[in-house]
């Protein structure tokens, strides 16, 4: 039932998206601390859609490194190499949160967390998780709608 | 009375081990092989290592109780249904020259008792370092007149695992100086490069993160004394060079290929990691 209605939301913005206005991933303006103060999109970040983008292995697979207490009922498995994500938009300003989604390397130097809207610099990039060479332009690991959508996710987390 | 309960367990556990649940690794448990092959499965690293480990640990210690108990008695180890098969090939003449391996090297035990524990190592002639892998090749295809095993294939990982059975409970010993050393630093290298789309590299995962889970996955220093390795997951032998592969995948990279000059400086770099560990191959992982 749940699931249902949330499909169509999907769907909803999808069909949205085409008119969309998007910074492409080598114009996002980033200040000296890497935060990324303007949205990458100018439709708003969805929750709903940004908390299954944290949770899916083949989106954003967040809880790959991070634990959320949240999401612990109905995804299993979450990962401790990164910090606990609970309660952090009181933790960090919201450009913040958007410079280490956007290249979580120039927020914190030499981290293991990959950047997910850069789309140059790769050493070896594969074609996915074939093994493969990568073929053409490599599209970034999360749009920039999706970004947005997991940024108004994270916003919502308490500490608990 | 210990061994006995463990072989009762044992197909159920199979399965459970899969799932999840499954009890936690004991990290201070003891690794005896039939009764017998006490093995070395935490020590200290290796000089070279200063400033990275202080410590290393089998993978073993990082495994499910269920998981741990299948390594301890042979009966219980899948991989041994392997090794049983690759001493049938073993006795087998085979190819052009009519020749099996016994023919040359006499009862594996002796033939070939601790081997395992010094590959990947120079080889004067060839002028490069070599794989066990690659040694048993230049067997079938120059002494035997057969054909070559495919380099991460089951005939390959059976034939390995049969030369690594032998040398259980042996000291990992690979050499890193003299001709191996410009090897040895390219493996280096590439054990610390970031690859792929996601720009890990070994290190990130093996060295800064083990002990912790990354998704369901409990991460070990990544080391290779208990290849070839019977995996759960797969229910096949695997080899080192196909777990490699298997990682880089990982990263959205593009990975090298089995038996490729990186590959090789990478398995003697990893192999050296783990300098001390006991050869445990084939060892039984999820
Ligand atoms: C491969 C592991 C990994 C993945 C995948 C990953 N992260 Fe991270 N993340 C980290 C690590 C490690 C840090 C800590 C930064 C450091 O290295 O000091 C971090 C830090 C963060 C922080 C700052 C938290 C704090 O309290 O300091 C946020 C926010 C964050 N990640 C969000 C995400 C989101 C959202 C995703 C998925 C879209 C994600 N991460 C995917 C490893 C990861
Ligand atoms: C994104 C994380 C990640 C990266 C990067 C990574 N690995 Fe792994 N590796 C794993 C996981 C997860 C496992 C399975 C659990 C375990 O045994 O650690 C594993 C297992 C292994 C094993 C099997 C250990 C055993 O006892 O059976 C070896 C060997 C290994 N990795 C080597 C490497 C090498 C070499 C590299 C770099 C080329 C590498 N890994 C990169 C995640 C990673």
């Amino acid at each position: 039932m749940k699931k249902a209605a949330l499909g169509a939301l999907v769907l909803m913005a999808t069909t949205g998206l085409a008119t969309a206005e998007v910074v492409a991933p080598g114009e996002v303006v980033m200040d000296e601390y890497g935060f990324v103060p303007a949205p990458l999109t100018d439709q708003p970040g969805d929750p709903e859609r940004g908390r299954k983008i944290v949770g899916t292995k083949s989106l954003g697979n967040c809880v790959s490194c991070h634990q959320i207490t949240e999401m612990s009922h109905d995804v299993p498995f979450h990962g401790e190499v990164g910090p606990m994500l609970d309660g952090l938009p009181h933790r960090y300003p919201v450009a913040m949160i958007r410079g280490i989604l956007v290249n979580s390397k120039n927020v914190f130097d030499g981290t293991v967390m990959p950047a997910y809207y850069k789309t140059d610099g790769f050493i070896r990039p594969g074609n996915g998780y074939t093994g493969k060479a990568a073929e053409g332009a490599i599209e970034p690991l999360l749009s920039a709608q999706q970004i947005e959508d997991v940024i108004a996710y994270l916003l919502t987390l308490e500490d608990e | 009375m210990k061994k006995a309960s463990f072989k009762v367990m044992t197909a159920s556990v199979a399965a459970l081990a899969l799932g999840a649940g499954a009890a936690a690794a004991d990290p201070e448990a003891d690794l005896v092989v039939n009764g017998e092959i006490r093995m070395v499965t935490k020590t200290d690293a290796p000089a070279h290592l200063e400033g990275h480990l202080d410590t290393i640990r089998s993978g073993w210690t990082f495994r499910t109780s269920e998981t741990q108990a299948l390594q301890m008695d042979d009966f219980d180890n899948p991989g041994m249904i392997f090794v049983d098969g690759a001493q049938e090939a073993w006795d087998t003449a085979e190819g052009t020259a009519g020749k099996a391996c016994a023919d040359c090297h006499g009862d594996v035990a002796e033939g070939m008792m601790g081997v395992r524990a010094v590959y990947p190592k120079w080889n004067e002639a060839a002028g490069e370092v070599r794989t066990i892998e690659q040694m048993v090749n230049e067997c079938r295809t120059d002494r035997m007149g057969a054909d070559a095993y495919k380099y991460d294939g089951g005939d390959m990982a059976a034939m390995v695992a049969l030369i690594s059975s032998v040398s259980r409970g042996m000291p990992v010993d690979v050499a890193i100086d003299g001709p191996a050393q410009e090897t040895w630093e390219k493996g280096q290298e590439i054990y610390y490069t970031r690859y792929g789309q996601l720009e890990l590299s070994c290190a990130n995962c093996h060295e800064e993160n083990y002990d912790y889970y990354i998704r369901a996955d409990h991460l070990s220093q990544g080391h290779i004394n208990g290849f070839p390795t019977y995996r759960l997951k797969n229910a096949k032998l695997n080899t080192v060079h196909a777990r490699f592969k298997g990682c880089v995948r990982d990263t959205r990279a593009e990975t090298f290929k089995p038996g490729s000059p990186e590959f090789v400086a990478l398995e003697l770099y990893v192999a050296s990691r783990g300098n001390g560990l006991s050869v445990e191959g084939p060892s039984v992982r999820n």
